[in-house]
């Protein structure tokens, strides 16, 4: 189990601006009357986007209320999930997988590259306070091994230049496209396609 | 090597677009009310006699599990859930179909709610596949707007709303009834088992899972026949299977291939072959990580499909295949994916909660050399009492791959950490009872 802490200093208050009310009742719909504690996982997405990237207690208390269910059961659900961030993490996320198939295409390269660039530890905010890193599990793309994950886009295929590249785009406020950086389509073998060539070809 | 023709994922590298009209000239939701018109009785029976078997680790066979859902629809209505909480290592097929093929998912999801008479679809997409999924809800948006489902889907009078539901980061929530406990909006902690979620699943009412790659075969074996399935591969062990083949290839990819191809076919010709030859290779993953590896001298014959492997003690699983050359440590590969059952065990039973951390230390220094010789089989011990001592499989899936390390690479071990803790040596052991004799060097 992953050990998960709350940040100290916790605002307040939290409130959702109209676009997550929006978005809050659009998801409880999708579920069977009665049941709306459903939509607890998708409000805490909702929450972590509104507040930079992570949820404060007061987010769960918020949103315990606004689905008439206990703060407790909020908090053990924000506690479990390992993508709710409890402490601010920056605007811009990395997570590396070092997970065995990853690890022996050099994954730890890619940690070097971000100890370099933005913190020396994980979950350490960077200089301008934009850009934290961390060593995730399994991502799911194994074949575009190493890879890594900026907020919500897959960039694969990498080693550790490409990584510093990226890196710096970040850091000066840039986004880098998304997607495999050996410039192959998607998860097919590099100029060693056997299968599907009508397809590719028609 | 599989034809062509015989492939059912044709956009399987996205060649030519995801859109449903793109889909439709690919063979999707061509026909698809003459199929369901057939009735629940022939389509059930249909995936029976093409031995279809669950495509998410287990291999449980698919249509004996619809035919699980209680025949009479009463009081309480019932749901299809589709699992594509994909976050087993080495796995990374399901993300393909989410964004490549789309409508074959959602076609099936049309057939299998209408053959276990549900009318509310959830897709439980992991929540790193965001992206993924926003594509996959593209593809529902476009098939609401065709009629293709909704009131009437299809003009077969069936309703089918499919909604998705975003996990966050949990492995655990790939196993069946955590998955439950996730929509439900709980933490994903398995259920015990009986009831089965057949007859009490999602907020109590029956519901049928399948993982996705199970549900977006349907519509083309009913197309083109429970026999023509059946014929490939070999028995029990039918059809095509989207193969993931990772770590040290020339040329990691998914291809689609003939269930019980073999192996060496696999690297040597569609993934390029191992990095330094094959004769460089050291061992195999076959199935995901919580499959035990196989050693280089098994490779070359084995067969993959689901009952060769488990006559090797392994296992099929997701098809995730992990190559590992012999420039990787393979004490260390392990002791890696021990962190993560480590880092993904939910808590719930003691066994598997403070198991899976004992492998991972003893792993660690196992690697190092630092642990001593009868610790091997301590570790042993450890898995042997993890599996089976739990809820869910998860006990076994973090154990096995351990079990496969010391079934096939004990020497290793033992020539790595080969000093005795009794005799004169002052190596802390922290869990040795009498840790103070070691203290004592007149001991």
């Amino acid at each position: 189990m992953s050990l998960r802490r709350p940040y100290k200093n916790q605002p307040e208050k939290f409130e959702f601006n109209s676009d997550s009310l929006k978005a809050a009742q659009l998801i409880i719909e999708k579920y069977p009357k009665g049941k709306q504690q459903s939509a607890v996982m998708a409000l805490l997405y909702i929450a972590q986007k509104q507040n930079d990237n992570w949820i404060p207690l007061a987010a769960m208390k918020y949103i315990a209320k606004f689905l008439s269910m206990p703060y407790i059961k909020v908090y053990e659900v924000a506690t479990f999930y390992t993508m709710y961030n409890l402490a601010p993490v920056g605007k811009y996320f990395v997570q590396v997988c070092t997970t065995t198939p990853c690890m022996i295409r050099g994954a730890y390269n890619l940690v070097e590259a971000c100890k370099e660039k933005i913190s020396e530890n994980e979950n350490e905010l960077s200089k301008n306070k934009e850009c934290s890193w961390m060593e995730v599990e399994c991502l799911g793309a194994c074949v575009n091994a190493p890879m890594l994950q900026i907020n919500d886009d897959y960039y694969e295929d990498l080693d550790k230049e490409k990584t510093l590249k990226i890196l710096d785009e970040i850091l000066s406020g840039k986004k880098p496209k998304p997607g495999s950086y050996r410039g192959r389509l998607n998860n097919e073998p590099e100029n060693n396609r056997k299968t599907l060539l009508d397809v590719k070809n028609a | 090597m599989l034809k062509d023709q015989d492939r059912i994922f044709k956009n399987l590298y996205n060649d030519k677009g995801s859109d449903v009209e793109s889909s439709k000239q690919r063979g999707d939701w061509v026909g698809t009310k003459d199929l369901i018109q057939k009735g629940r009785e022939w389509i059930i029976n249909e995936i029976k006699s093409s031995e279809l078997r669950g495509r998410g680790g287990a291999g449980f066979p698919t249509g004996l599990k619809w035919s699980f859902a209680p025949k009479e629809l009463n009081s309480r209505p019932h749901y299809l859930v589709i699992n594509a909480d994909e976050s087993e290592p080495g796995t990374c097929k399901d993300r393909d179909i989410l964004r490549f093929e789309p409508h074959k998912l959602i076609e099936g999801c049309l057939i299998a709610a209408y053959a276990v008479q549900a009318h509310v679809c959830y897709i439980y997409v992991r929540g790193e596949y965001l992206i993924d999924g926003q594509k996959l809800q593209t593809a529902i948006d476009e098939a609401y707007e065709k009629r293709l489902i909704g009131n009437n889907a299809c003009n077969t009078g069936w309703n089918l709303d499919i909604y998705i539901h975003y996990g966050a980061g949990a492995y655990i929530c790939g196993e069946e009834t955590a998955l439950l406990e996730s929509i439900e909006g709980k933490k994903g902690q398995p259920r015990l088992k009986p009831p089965f979620p057949a007859l009490i699943g999602l907020y109590g009412c029956p519901t049928i899972i399948n993982n996705v790659e199970t549900i977006a075969v349907v519509p083309t074996i009913l197309k083109r026949g429970a026999k023509w399935f059946a014929t490939l591969g070999k028995e029990k062990n039918t059809g095509t299977k989207i193969f993931c083949i990772s770590g040290n290839v020339n040329k990691p990819c998914n291809v689609e291939e003939e269930m019980s191809i073999s192996l060496k076919e696999l690297i040597e010709v569609h993934a390029g072959g191992v990095v330094g030859g094959w004769d460089n290779l050291q061992a195999v993953i076959p199935g995901g990580s919580s499959m035990p590896l196989i050693p280089k001298k098994i490779c070359e014959t084995l067969r993959m499909d689901f009952d060769s492997l488990v006559n090797e003690k392994s296992g099929l699983g997701t098809a995730g295949i992990v190559v590992i050359n012999k420039d990787q440590d393979i004490i260390k590969c392990m002791a890696r994916i021990a962190r993560f059952y480590k880092h993904e065990s939910c808590g719930q039973c003691t066994p598997c909660r403070e198991g899976s951390g004992w492998m991972w230390r003893i792993l660690e220094r196992m690697a190092k050399g630092e642990a001593s010789r009868d610790e091997v089989d301590m570790l042993s011990d450890v898995t042997h009492q993890i599996a089976g001592h739990t809820i869910c499989a998860f006990g076994e899936g973090s154990s096995w791959p351990v079990q496969g390390l010391l079934r096939h690479f004990k020497k290793e071990i033992e020539k790595r950490n080969n000093f005795n803790p009794t005799f004169g040596s002052d190596k802390k052991i922290p869990y040795l009872v009498d840790q103070h004799l070691l203290e004592k060097k007149d001991a």
